[in-house]
């Protein structure tokens, strides 16, 4: 799988109220919450945010609350992959499940810059800088997990795996 | 050759068929029961729905309960607690607990004997962490895994490395598990756990009620924990009397098990703590935090809501007025302990302070309603998490401290010491 996109860069421990604040949690329509992606960290971001675009924070990414509207709202807006030094554990489960994926790279968060265009290749875990023409390397993502998002997410999968089995039988 | 292990270990390791495990294994862990509220639960059952589940693995061990914005603050969250109760009837879920019946989730599944010692449990709720202080594994997860766990019972784990959390000494006047949680915090910081066990253990702790015991551990997912967990004594054993319906098991960890870290806590050198805005790990001893008005003051959440933490801020409210500066927002954490709050007079003693008393719910803890702020507001709660716009707009402000300093400080109209309102026997 790879992605191309322009950069978004955020701090350290972005909480998934900053994600998605609770306030649009009376609901769980994708599109909808898609509208207020980071809106009390950056105003103007939900209607800036390009398809494929790529979300560049520090540590801790997605810390705070096990709502899984918070990686569904990033997937819904358009935002291909989020890369950061780490991520927090109930985000980096869910992202995965929903068919977000997620890249940590030390050092990617630190020299990437805001408005860099990045091609990102997920099989390889390379992040190649196209403004600074620099490669990066990011922790490998297990297969079963790169399996897991190219079928899309968990419920894909469970049912592509259920299909199969009724096909064997 | 023995193995080794920390209570996690054990815990995770048998519900596995495993002798024994090792951190960073993978397992597929049987659950003894899963969890959703108000918020997860619509999107756990579509999940439930999608992967063509037709029932549930257990109608006793799926556990829904409509709290974060029950009672229905509008007409969407209306949907979302309709579509979870629809789902519970057809389901013929065993604890379905609408309102009236109701708490904050992590508050009543104990007080209902539902989680017991040496479980594994999931919720979709990041505060599912608050059982370890049961001696029971329990973590929090997305609604996909949970519509997925709700199906089959079981869900893959990584077997987390364990931190070593030793509190010794006496605890100083005032001083509260969220005092311990909130010191801990600030010494490791918002991802100091981040993946790894948090097991809480020493002399201090064993000093400690249960309700505090909650508190500590529900408060793990703020160091980026995974799971918190105590090793059951007196103190649990009295409190799950006459509220098991089932069996349960009581795991200690080895002598000899292994820790990533052990970090020791002189308690005695731990006074009121206060997080301040905008991260848990902000915390600074009550004494320095200096002059901070207030707007607001909030006790009660999965992390403070509890009976002893209402007796605690009776105690400093009885027969004072709060400032005429503030409001004060008291939420008992379930229908029973607002009942035995009644019963104690706790709640005449609220409201001749000028507090207001909110039946329970998660509310403004998550910014939801019952006390959402406005521009440039600042709050002191007991709840658990001080995050940039949690209790409503963004340019406003969140201080986190125990139930004796929010009392106390509700009635000075500024952040203070206890000690300050109240004058103590010595």
């Amino acid at each position: 799988m790879k992605f191309e996109g322009r950069v978004w860069k955020f701090g350290s421990d972005v909480d998934t109220d900053a994600i998605i604040p609770a306030r649009y949690l009376n609901q769980s329509d994708p599109k909808e919450l898609a509208k207020h992606v980071m809106e009390d960290e950056r105003p103007s971001f939900p209607k800036e945010v390009k398809r494929g675009d790529i979300l560049l924070a520090g540590k801790n990414f997605g810390c705070g609350s096990s709502r899984e509207h918070a990686p569904l709202a990033l997937k819904a807006a358009g935002i291909s992959c989020v890369i950061a030094k780490s991520f927090a554990r109930i985000f980096f489960r869910n992202a995965f499940n929903i068919g977000l994926p997620l890249l940590e790279s030390p050092e990617a968060s630190e020299v990437i810059e805001e408005g860099d265009r990045i091609r990102v290749d997920l099989s390889r875990g390379e992040i190649y800088d196209l403004t600074k023409k620099r490669r990066f390397l990011s922790k490998p993502i297990p297969p079963f997990m790169q399996e897991l998002l190219r079928d899309g997410g968990l419920i894909p999968h469970l049912r592509k795996k259920m299909a199969k089995r009724k096909k064997i039988e | 050759m023995t193995h080794p292990m920390t209570l996690t270990e054990k815990l995770l390791a048998s519900h596995s068929r495993r002798k024994w495990v090792s951190p960073g294994e993978i397992l597929k862990v049987r659950l003894d029961l899963v969890l959703a509220n108000d918020i997860t639960a619509p999107l756990a059952i579509q999940a439930f729905k999608e992967i063509g589940a037709k029932r549930v693995f257990h109608r006793d061990r799926v556990v829904l309960v409509p709290d974060h914005f029950a009672p229905a603050k509008d007409i969407p969250s209306a949907e979302q607690c309709k579509t979870m109760r629809e789902f519970a009837k057809v389901q013929r879920l065993t604890h379905y607990y609408e309102i009236g019946q109701c708490g904050i989730e992590h508050v009543l599944l104990p007080e209902k004997g539902l989680v017991l010692p040496g479980e594994v449990v999931i919720g979709a709720d990041s505060h599912t962490c608050t059982y370890g202080a049961l001696g029971a594994f329990s973590t929090g997860v997305g609604s996909t895994e949970l519509g997925a766990a709700m199906a089959t019972g079981e869900i893959w784990l990584r077997v987390p490395e364990t931190i070593k959390f030793v509190y010794y000494g006496k605890l100083q006047p005032w001083v509260s598990g969220k005092d311990l949680i909130l010191a801990t915090i600030g010494a490791i910081g918002v991802d100091g756990a981040l993946y790894r066990a948090m097991e809480f253990s020493g002399e201090a702790i064993r000093q400690l009620s249960m309700a505090s015991r909650f508190t500590m551990s529900n408060m793990v997912i703020e160091a980026g924990g995974k799971n918190g967990v105590m090793e059951p004594d007196e103190v649990t054993l009295q409190f799950i009397k006459g509220r098991a319906q089932r069996s349960y098991r009581i795991f200690r960890s080895d002598p000899n098990a292994r820790y990533e870290q052990v970090l020791e806590f002189d308690v005695s050198k731990i006074y009121p703590q206060v997080a301040l805005p905008h991260l848990p790990s902000n915390v600074k001893d009550v004494r320095e935090v200096g002059k901070v008005e207030i707007d607001q003051v909030v006790i009660g959440s999965c992390t403070n809501g509890h009976l002893e933490d209402l007796r605690i801020a009776a105690k400093i409210l009885k027969g004072k007025k709060i400032a005429s500066t503030l409001r004060l927002i008291i939420i008992p954490a379930t229908q029973d302990i607002y009942r035995q709050a009644l019963k104690e007079g706790l709640i005449e003693v609220f409201l001749s302070s000028g507090a207001v008393v909110s039946p329970p719910t998660c509310g403004p803890c998550l910014g939801g309603y019952m006390g959402i702020l406005a521009a440039g507001e600042r709050a002191l709660a007991t709840t658990n998490r001080n995050f940039r716009g949690r209790m409503g707009h963004p340019e406003s402000e969140i201080y986190l401290s125990g139930p004796a300093v929010a009392a106390a400080s509700a009635v000075k109209g500024r952040i203070c010491h206890p000690d300050e309102v109240i004058k103590r026997k010595t």
